[in-house]
C-alpha cells in the first residue's frame, strides 16, 4: 500500500514568446519553455545534474533583462522572451568565444557528428569563428579508460558535477581560475594514479570530444589480421540494447541478431554471449550467498559484476571487501572458461586465443588488466573494447548494420538465459539470482518470475521475499555512486541490514555504462535513457530466450556436468573466483 | 569644508587596540543605544540618514538591514566585507587599524537588528599584518561581553571570528565570499536565491562593508540629521575615499559628497605630482570608469557621477598624469581582471582571454579594424550576459575610456575618415 500525500502545488503563470504559460512555482524558465514548447539552447546544463548558469548559451530577455534560464526560477507575470535578435546574436558570441578556446578539429574528432558544441554551431547558424584561439594540448592517457583531451575541453563542469555529486567519486575538479581554468584532477596529476574508478560516467556527460575511452580498436584489428590466432568475442546485455542508437535506430531497439552478424563481418572466429556468464555468475553466486545464508555469513553479500563498484569499494570502503561476492565477472568468468574448457573441447593451445569482450563499459578495460584476473599467467580477457568502439569498428570496415540480416550466437558459450541478459539493468543480477535461489531452496520450479521490485530507476530499491517459511530474504538493489554512499554508510553503521545487496557503479546499470553511445542533452531532457534501454533487455527475457532462469540454461548444465562438477567446486573457484585489494 | 571627521571621529584619539581608551572615547555608546531603543529605532535612523551601502552597490543600507531582519532561520550570518580587493582601495584597511572596535561594534550592531547570532569579519588575505591586532580586538570583547552570550547583559548572543580570504578579487563578491568561507574556490553563484536568503552554508546571510558598519556606528550616535549635514540631497553624509596614483597627498580622506574631482586632488591631495598636468581619473576601483582632466569639475556624488557614467564604487581615485598612457592605463586593468576573474562563466573567462590579445596589438600598434570590432563584441558580451557583477563592471574602464577618448579606439584610418565627416 502506497501513501500518498497531497500537496498543494503554488503555480505561477508567466508569457514566454507570447504563450501564456502556468508552472509550479520554482521551475525554471529553461523547463517552463520546455513545457510550452520552446526549446532554448543549452550547452553545460545537464538535466538533474549540473545547473550552473555557466556557459550563458541558454541566454533569454527576462523581463526585459539578459538572464540564464537553465537557473532563473520562474516569477509571477514574468515576461520572457527567448529568440530576439538580441538574444540571438549574444548567443553567436558567446558561442564564438567558446570555440577561441576549443580545438576544433572535428572531422578527427571521436565525437564528430555527435558533439552538443558542434551542433550548436549548426543550430544557432554561427558562420566564422572569429576570435584568435588558444587552448590547452595537454592529453591525460595514462588511465586504462578514460582519456583527457584538455584541448577540447569548454570548461562547462558537467564532468565535475558527475564526478563529485553523481558518482562521489571527486577526483575531477576546476583548477586556477580566469583564461587558466581547467578542469583537473587533484595536483594535475593521471585518472591513472587516483581513486578514479573508471566508470566512464565523464565521458557520456561530456558535451564534446574532451572526454573519451581509451581506444583499443587497433589491438582488435590486429588480433583479426593475426592467422595463427583464434579470436573469439564475448558481447555484454547491454550492448545490445544500445548499439543500434549508433546507427540511428530508436533507443530501447535490441539489435542482438545485427550485433552477432556484424561482429562475425568483422571477422571473429566465434561469437559469444557474456550472458552465458553470467548464468555462470548466478549458479557461482548464487552457490556463495546459500552458503553463506547456512553458514553464518559475512551477510550481506554484495554483488561483484561492476568493476567501477569494485574500485570503488577498494578505494572508499574496503572494509566492506569481505562481504564482496568472490566471483569473478561475468566478463572474466567467460574469459577463464574460454581459456579453459573451451579450449581444451577444441583442442586450442590457451596462448593462441584471444578473447575479446564487447562491454557498456570503461572500467572493464581496467578490470581485465588486473594482475589477479589471469590463470596460470594467461590473461581471462585479452582486449576489451565498449559499445562505441565496436560500432566505429563497424562503420569503419563498411558493414551496413542496419541491412543485416540476424544472426545467432555460436552454440553453447552463446546460449544464455533471460536471466543473463537482465544483467544489464539495474536489479537484473538481483532478480536473475533470486530465480534461481529460489528454486533451490524451494526444490520447485516457480512459475513467477518477475521480481518487480527489483527493477526500475530508482536510486535504492529494497525487497523482502518470502522464499521459504523460513526464510525471507532481505535485498536491496543500489546504482550511482552517490546511491551507494549512502547505502553503505547504512550498511556499516548497522542501521539496516540485508541478506543481498546488488551495487552497481554507473546510474541505471550497464545500459547506462560509460562505454554506451553518448546521448546528447536534448534527448536526455525527453526520454529517460536508463529505461529506454532497459525495456529492450526485459523484452528478450520475456518474449524471445527460452530459458528464464540461469539454472535451466541446459549448456551452463553441461558446463558442470562435464567439467566443473559442482558450483564453488574447487575448480569453479581456480577459474571464476578472485580477490581483492585494500587501496585506501 | 574639504575633509571631515564624522566616520573617522575616533581616528588617532585612541592607538586602535585599546578597548578601555575606545570605550573613553565614546566606543559602544551606539550599541548602548540600540539595547536601549530597540532595533526598530536604530533601524528608522539609519533609514533616514539615507545611508547607501560602500562596497560599491549602493543599496540601501536600511533596507538591507530589514531584509536581512525579515529572514527567518534557526541560524543566521552577518559577514564584514573587509575583503577590500579593489585595485587604488585602501580605506578599509584604515578603519581596521586605526578603529577596529568601531567595526565590531558595527558588526554587533547588525547582528542584533537582523537576529542574527554570528558573525564573521573576513579580511583579505594581504592584512595578514593585522589579523593578530584583530583577533585580539576580538577576545578583548570577548572579555568584556560586548560579544558572546547575553551582550551586555541583553538577551541577544553574538559570536564573531575573522577569516582570512586567500587572495582572490572575486571573493569580494557575496556568493564567492560564502565559497570560500566554506572551503571552496571563490566562484560567485547564480541568483536568485540570493546572498540574504541561502548564503554561507545556504543559510541566509548578511554581506555588510567595513566602512557601511563604522558608518552605522556613527549615525546611532549622532543621529541621522548629523549625518545629513553633509553631503547633497541624493547623496547624503560622507564618505572616505582612497586617492593615489600621480598626486602629492596620496592616502584616505573623509569628504562630504559634493566636492569636485579637482577640488579633492588639489585641496586634499596636494595636486598633482611634479607640476605636471592632469590627463585622467579612474573612480571605484578597477571596474570604476574613467573621467577625463576636462572633466574634473564634476561633483563627486551618486548623480553626478551616474551622468558621468561613473560610480562612487568602492571609493577609489586614481590620478594620472599627462605622461600615462591610457591604454597602457588600460592594459594593466585588463591584466588585473585577467588575472582575476574567477573562469567560471564564459563572457569573463573567454571575454579576458581575448582582451588580453586585442589591448596587446592595441597597445603594440599592430591593432586592426577586425580587433576593433571584436573589442565592441566582446564587451558587449562580458557586460551584458556575464554571471556576476564583476564580469559585468569590468566593462565600464573600457566603455568610458571609449565615450571620453573615441580616437583610441579605432584604428588611424577610420579616425580620420570619421574626422572628414565631421
Amino acid at each position: 500500500m502506497q501513501t500518498v500525500l497531497l500537496t498543494i502545488e503554488k503555480k505561477v503563470s508567466l508569457t514566454i514568446d507570447n504563450k501564456k504559460v502556468r508552472v509550479p512555482e520554482g521551475t525554471t524558465v529553461l523547463e517552463a519553455a520546455k513545457k510550452a514548447g520552446i526549446h532554448i539552447p543549452t550547452l553545460c546544463y545537464l538535466k538533474d545534474i549540473n545547473k550552473a548558469g555557466a556557459c550563458r548559451i541558454c541566454l533569454v530577455e527576462a523581463n526585459g533583462s539578459l538572464q540564464a534560464s537553465c537557473v532563473l526560477p520562474v516569477s509571477e507575470g514574468m515576461v520572457v522572451k527567448t529568440n530576439t535578435p538580441r538574444i540571438r546574436q549574444m548567443r553567436k558570441n558567446i558561442l564564438a568565444l567558446i570555440l577561441a578556446n576549443h580545438n576544433s578539429s572535428c572531422p578527427t574528432c571521436v565525437r564528430n557528428n555527435n558533439c552538443e558544441l558542434q551542433t550548436l554551431a549548426k543550430e544557432l547558424n554561427l558562420r566564422e569563428e572569429i576570435f584568435e584561439k588558444e587552448y590547452s594540448h595537454h592529453i591525460d592517457d595514462f588511465s586504462p579508460s578514460v582519456v583527457r583531451d584538455d584541448s577540447k575541453c569548454i570548461n562547462c563542469g558537467r564532468c565535475v558535477n558527475v564526478c563529485n555529486d553523481v558518482q562521489t567519486v571527486g577526483v575531477l575538479g576546476f583548477v586556477h581560475r580566469s583564461d587558466r581554468t581547467k578542469v583537473a584532477p587533484v595536483y594535475d596529476k593521471s585518472l591513472a594514479e587516483l581513486s578514479c574508478i573508471n566508470c566512464g560516467q565523464c565521458i557520456v556527460n561530456c558535451p564534446v570530444g574532451a572526454l573519451r575511452e581509451k581506444d583499443n580498436t587497433d589491438l582488435v584489428w590486429e588480433a583479426l589480421a593475426d592467422e595463427t590466432k583464434h579470436v573469439v568475442v564475448q558481447t555484454a546485455p547491454a550492448v545490445r540494447a544500445a548499439l543500434g542508437e549508433e546507427f540511428g535506430l530508436p533507443m530501447g531497439t535490441s539489435v542482438t541478431g545485427k550485433m552477432v552478424a556484424a561482429l562475425r563481418r568483422l571477422g571473429f572466429d566465434k561469437v559469444f554471449d557474456t550472458d552465458f556468464a553470467a548464468d555462470v555468475t548466478i549458479m557461482e553466486e548464487g552457490t556463495e550467498l546459500l552458503n553463506r545464508l547456512k553458514n553464518g555469513g559475512p551477510l550481506p553479500l554484495i554483488t561483484s559484476c561492476s568493476p567501477g563498484w569494485i574500485k570503488f569499494c577498494e578505494h572508499k570502503y574496503p572494509e566492506l571487501i569481505p562481504h564482496l561476492s568472490t566471483c569473478k565477472s561475468p566478463q572474466n568468468m567467460m574469459g577463464a572458461l574460454l581459456k579453459s574448457h573451451y579450449a581444451k573441447m577444441n583442442g586450442l593451445d590457451p596462448k593462441d586465443i584471444v578473447v575479446v569482450s564487447v562491454m557498456p563499459c570503461t572500467a572493464k578495460k581496467f578490470e581485465v588488466q588486473r594482475e589477479e584476473l589471469a590463470v596460470d599467467g594467461i590473461r581471462d580477457v585479452d582486449i576489451s573494447i565498449t559499445t562505441r568502439e565496436l560500432a566505429r569498428m563497424i562503420k569503419e570496415a563498411r558493414i551496413e548494420f542496419n541491412e543485416l540480416a540476424d544472426e545467432p550466437f555460436d552454440e553453447f558459450y552463446g546460449d544464455s538465459s533471460g536471466a543473463g541478459v537482465i544483467f544489464g539493468a539495474t536489479g537484473g543480477v538481483m532478480e536473475a539470482a533470486i530465480r534461481t535461489v529460489a528454486d533451490i531452496l524451494t526444490g520447485q520450479d516457480i512459475d513467477e518470475v518477475n521480481y518487480e521490485a527489483v527493477r526500475g530507476v530508482e536510486g535504492i530499491k529494497e525487497a523482502e521475499i518470502q522464499i521459504t517459511p523460513d526464510l525471507k530474504l532481505k535485498v536491496a538493489v543500489v546504482h550511482g555512486g552517490a546511491n551507494i554512499k549512502t547505502l553503505m554508510e547504512k550498511v556499516l553503521s548497522g542501521e539496516t541490514q540485508y541478506h543481498f545487496i546488488e551495487v552497481m557503479a554507473c546510474p541505471g546499470g550497464c545500459v547506462n555504462g560509460g562505454g554506451q553511445p553518448i546521448v546528447p542533452d536534448k534527448v536526455k531532457m525527453e526520454k529517460d535513457v536508463r529505461a529506454e534501454r532497459a525495456k529492450a533487455l526485459y523484452y528478450e527475457d520475456s518474449a524471445v530466450l527460452p530459458w528464464r532462469k540461469s539454472h535451466k540454461n541446459p549448456s551452463v548444465q553441461r558446463l558442470y556436468k562435464e567439467f566443473l562438477g559442482e558450483p564453488n567446486s574447487h575448480l569453479a573457484h581456480e577459474l571464476l573466483h578472485t580477490h581483492y585489494v585494500n587501496r585506501q | 569644508m574639504k575633509q571631515v571627521h564624522f566616520i573617522t571621529e575616533l581616528f588617532d584619539k585612541y592607538d586602535g587596540r585599546d578597548l578601555l581608551a575606545y570605550l573613553n572615547a565614546g566606543g559602544f555608546t551606539a550599541l548602548k543605544k540600540l539595547l536601549d531603543t530597540g532595533s526598530e529605532a536604530v533601524l528608522a535612523e539609519i533609514d533616514a540618514s539615507g545611508l547607501q551601502g560602500r562596497g560599491g552597490a549602493a543599496y540601501p543600507t536600511g533596507k538591507k538591514l530589514r531584509q536581512a531582519r525579515a529572514e527567518k532561520a534557526a541560524r543566521k550570518f552577518v559577514v564584514c566585507n573587509a575583503d577590500e580587493g579593489e585595485p587604488g582601495t585602501f580605506k578599509d584597511r584604515e578603519l581596521l587599524k586605526r578603529n577596529i572596535y568601531q567595526v565590531i561594534e558595527g558588526m554587533v550592531i547588525a547582528g542584533i537588528c537582523t537576529q542574527s547570532q554570528e558573525g564573521i569579519i573576513y579580511v583579505r588575505e594581504e592584512y595578514t599584518n593585522m589579523h593578530d591586532e584583530i583577533r585580539s580586538a576580538i577576545a578583548e570583547c570577548y572579555k568584556h561581553n560586548y560579544l558572546g552570550k547575553g551582550v551586555l547583559g541583553s538577551p541577544y548572543n553574538f559570536d564573531l571570528k575573522l577569516f582570512s580570504g586567500a587572495g582572490s578579487y572575486v571573493c569580494g563578491e557575496g556568493f564567492a565570499m560564502c565559497e570560500s568561507m566554506e572551503g571552496k574556490s571563490g566562484r560567485p553563484r547564480s541568483k536568485p536565491p540570493y546572498v540574504k536568503q541561502e548564503g554561507f552554508l545556504r543559510l541566509p546571510t548578511l554581506v555588510i562593508n567595513t566602512e557601511t558598519l563604522s558608518t552605522i556606528v556613527s549615525i546611532i550616535k549622532h543621529g541621522a540629521d548629523s549625518f545629513r549635514r553633509y553631503g547633497t540631497e541624493k547623496s547624503p553624509g560622507t564618505k572616505l575615499i582612497s586617492i593615489s596614483g600621480k598626486v602629492n597627498r596620496p592616502g584616505v580622506y573623509e569628504i562630504p559628497f559634493g566636492l569636485t574631482i579637482r577640488e579633492i586632488i588639489n585641496d586634499l591631495a596636494g595636486g598633482i605630482r611634479n607640476g605636471k598636468k592632469g590627463h585622467f581619473v579612474q573612480i571605484g576601483g578597477a571596474s570604476g570608469g574613467i573621467l577625463p582632466e576636462r572633466l574634473w569639475d564634476t561633483r563627486y556624488t551618486y548623480e553626478d557621477l551616474a551622468k558621468a557614467g561613473l560610480s562612487v564604487g568602492s571609493g577609489a581615485i586614481v590620478v594620472a598624469d599627462e605622461d600615462n598612457s591610457l591604454l597602457d592605463y588600460l592594459k594593466v586593468v585588463q591584466d588585473f581582471f585577467r588575472h582575476e576573474s574567477c573562469g567560471k562563466c564564459t563572457p569573463c573567462r573567454e571575454g579576458n582571454r581575448q582582451l588580453r590579445f586585442i589591448f596587446e596589438r592595441i597597445t603594440n600598434g599592430t591593432a586592426t579594424a577586425a580587433d576593433y570590432a571584436n573589442l565592441e563584441i566582446v564587451l558587449d558580451v562580458m557586460g551584458k550576459a556575464s554571471l556576476c557583477g564583476s564580469g559585468k563592471t569590468e566593462v565600464v574602464p573600457f566603455r568610458t575610456a571609449q565615450r571620453y577618448f573615441p580616437e583610441l579606439f579605432m584604428t588611424k584610418e577610420t579616425y580620420a575618415a570619421k574626422k572628414a565627416v565631421v
